[in-house]
């Protein structure tokens, strides 16, 4: 019982981790998939390039490490990510 | 903006079928929470994908020997206020609904977010549920 959305794809509602080809990595709900991108809401976005004021980085496997644990802080409503910047998407779930 | 609570009553009448207290407004969280012993909160959600089982695998959990002194659910998404108040007692974790957090007395023992319930059937859940029943209720 609850709203469903089979017309979304597989991954709608699902929180996803969708890799990028660079240094970032998104965590957020797919709504969709399109051929120009990856629709995400009420998701994250980590940058492993960033220097932190401590002059350390985290690693995109530090990253995930957490989010996968306890989720992540909402830093956006909704994204979407160009297909052609996107390695991989996974369920953050199975991570 | 809320549902229609027509729509949402049927979640609600899962959680109250199953002995669960509905925590409606601020105050009621405040009550709940000042209880002695183990208490469960139960955010729920109108999201079929992964609230669908949750449901079933709260209730499933509960017929466990071992369980949490206190069963109480906020509704996200509709009940504001409650949801909130609830949500500053483990403000230390990101929010999602739904969700299932776990005190023994004020301190937060346990945390199952959404992501760790979507696309799980209500026995796997459950299961997880009896775990953190047995590792922090007994």
């Amino acid at each position: 019982m609850g709203t469903f959305h089979h017309d979304k794809g597989e991954l709608h509602g699902i929180t996803v981790v969708v890799d990028m080809k660079d240094d970032r990595v998104f965590v957020g709900r797919c709504d969709t998939i399109l051929p120009e991108g990856v629709v995400l809401l009420d998701g994250d976005v980590h940058d492993a390039s960033e220097v932190k004021y401590d002059g350390t980085k985290v690693t995109k496997e530090a990253y995930l490490a957490n989010a996968a644990k306890f989720g992540v802080w909402k830093k956006f409503d909704r994204v979407i990510v160009p297909s052609d910047d996107v390695a991989s998407i996974e369920r953050l779930g199975s991570m | 903006m809320p549902y229609d609570p027509m729509l949402v009553q049927p979640m609600r009448e899962d959680m109250t079928a199953m002995q669960v207290e509905e925590l409606t407004d601020a105050a009621a969280v405040d009550a709940f929470m000042a209880r002695e012993g183990t208490k469960l909160v139960f955010v729920n959600s109108v999201c079929g994908c992964a609230a669908g089982q949750a449901r079933p695998a709260l209730r499933l959990a509960l017929q466990h020997g071992t369980k949490p002194d206190h069963v109480g659910t906020v509704f996200a998404g509709q009940d504001v206020e409650a949801t909130m108040k609830a949500r500053g007692h483990f403000e230390q974790v990101p929010p999602s609904s739904p969700s299932v957090a776990l005190f023994k007395g004020s301190e937060l023992a346990f945390f199952m977010p959404r992501h760790l319930i979507e696309s799980r059937d209500a026995n796997a859940i459950a299961f997880d549920l009896v775990g953190a029943f047995d590792e922090h209720c007994a």
